[in-house]
C-alpha cells in the first residue's frame, strides 16, 4: 500500500481532483455502454413479442 | 484445409450461430474482465509506487493507455470488417462494424478526456494542437462520422457499404497516430512499452498489462452485447428469432 490513510489516498499527492475525475468519467462512460444495450435488448424483445402476438391473432 | 476455413467462415457468417455462441461466451468474458480489471485498478490506484517526476497524477495512465489502444484496435477492427462487407458482402461483418463504432468512439473519448486531465498537472495545459493529440481527435471524429452515416441511411445494407468505405479510408489515420510521437516533435511522451524493450519498472508494467487485458475483455463484452442487439433487430423476421423469443 502506497498510502497510509484514507484521506491521503483520496488526496493522491496534490492530484486528487485530476485522478478521481479521470477515473470517474471513465467509469460513467463504460456504465453507459453497458446500460444502453441492456435496455435496448429488453425493448427489442418486447417489441418482437408484441408483433408475434399480433401475427398470431391475425391468423 | 481450405474447406475447413470456408466452413468456419460460413458458420461465423451466420447470425444465428454468432448469437448462440456469443451467448455462451458472454458470462465467461464478463468474469474474466472483472478478474483482470478489479485487481488491476486497485493496484494502479493504491499499490503501485508514484512516478518520480509526476507523482500520483500518472495513475491516470492505467486507464488512458488501455483506452487509447482499444480506440485504435476497435477502429482497425471496423475497417477490416468493412473490407469483408465490401468484398464478400457478409451480413455478420455489417453488424459487427456498426456495433463497434459507438464503443470505439467511447474509448476514444475516454482516451482524450483522461489525457487532457493528465496533461493539466503534467504539462500545465489541458490541450495542445500537436500531432498525437490532434490525430487522436481526428479518430474520434471519424468514429462520429461513421455513426452519423449509419443513422442517416435507412437501408441497413447500403448504410453498411457506405460506412465501410469511410472507415477503410479513415484507417490511414491509425499509423499517423501510432508514429506521430516519432515523426513530429510533440509534448506527448513516446511509447513506454514496446515488443522488445520497456522503459517501465516491472511492477508498473505488470499492472498496466493487467489493466490492458481487462479493458480488452471488457471491450469484447460490450461489443458482443451490442452486436447481439443488432442481430435481434435485423433478424427479427427470421424463424429462429421468433422461436427464441416465444420460448
Amino acid at each position: 500500500m502506497e498510502f497510509s490513510s484514507l484521506s491521503e489516498f483520496l488526496a493522491m499527492g496534490k492530484h486528487g481532483p485530476f485522478v478521481w475525475s479521470a477515473y470517474g468519467i471513465t467509469f460513467a462512460v463504460i456504465m453507459a455502454n453497458i446500460v444502453f444495450p441492456v435496455l435496448r435488448k429488453k425493448a427489442l424483445v418486447n417489441d418482437i413479442k408484441r408483433k408475434l402476438k399480433r401475427e398470431q391473432a391475425g391468423l | 484445409m481450405f474447406d475447413s476455413i470456408k466452413r468456419l467462415y460460413h458458420k461465423f457468417g451466420s447470425p444465428r450461430y454468432f448469437y448462440e455462441l456469443s451467448g455462451k461466451m458472454l458470462p465467461w468474458l464478463v468474469v474474466l474482465s472483472l478478474v483482470l480489471i478489479i485487481p488491476g485498478i486497485v493496484y494502479a490506484l493504491a499499490f503501485v509506487p508514484p512516478e518520480k517526476y509526476q507523482g500520483d497524477s500518472y495513475r491516470i495512465m492505467y486507464i488512458h493507455v488501455p483506452a487509447a489502444s482499444i480506440a485504435m484496435g476497435g477502429y482497425a477492427m471496423m475497417a477490416i470488417a468493412g473490407v469483408v462487407v465490401l468484398v464478400w458482402r457478409m451480413k455478420m461483418a455489417e453488424m459487427v462494424a456498426k456495433s463497434v463504432a459507438p464503443i470505439g468512439a467511447s474509448f476514444a473519448f475516454i482516451c482524450l478526456i483522461t489525457g487532457s486531465i493528465w496533461g493539466k498537472p503534467t504539462w500545465g495545459t489541458w490541450w495542445v494542437w500537436d500531432a498525437r493529440l490532434t490525430s487522436m481527435l481526428v479518430l474520434l471524429f471519424l468514429y462520429l462520422g461513421v455513426i452519423a452515416l449509419n443513422s442517416a441511411i435507412e437501408n441497413a445494407q447500403s448504410a453498411a457499404r457506405a460506412t465501410a468505405l469511410l472507415s477503410i479510408v479513415g484507417a490511414v489515420n491509425l499509423p499517423i497516430i501510432k508514429y506521430s510521437v516519432d515523426w513530429w516533435n510533440t509534448l506527448h511522451q513516446p511509447a513506454s512499452i514496446k515488443m522488445t524493450s520497456s522503459a517501465m519498472a516491472p511492477e508498473m508494467l505488470f499492472t498496466l498489462l493487467t489493466c490492458m487485458g481487462g479493458f480488452y475483455c471488457l471491450f469484447g463484452v460490450l461489443l458482443l452485447m451490442a452486436t447481439r442487439c443488432e442481430i435481434l433487430q435485423r433478424e427479427q423476421r427470421s424463424r429462429w428469432v421468433k422461436q427464441l423469443i416465444s420460448r
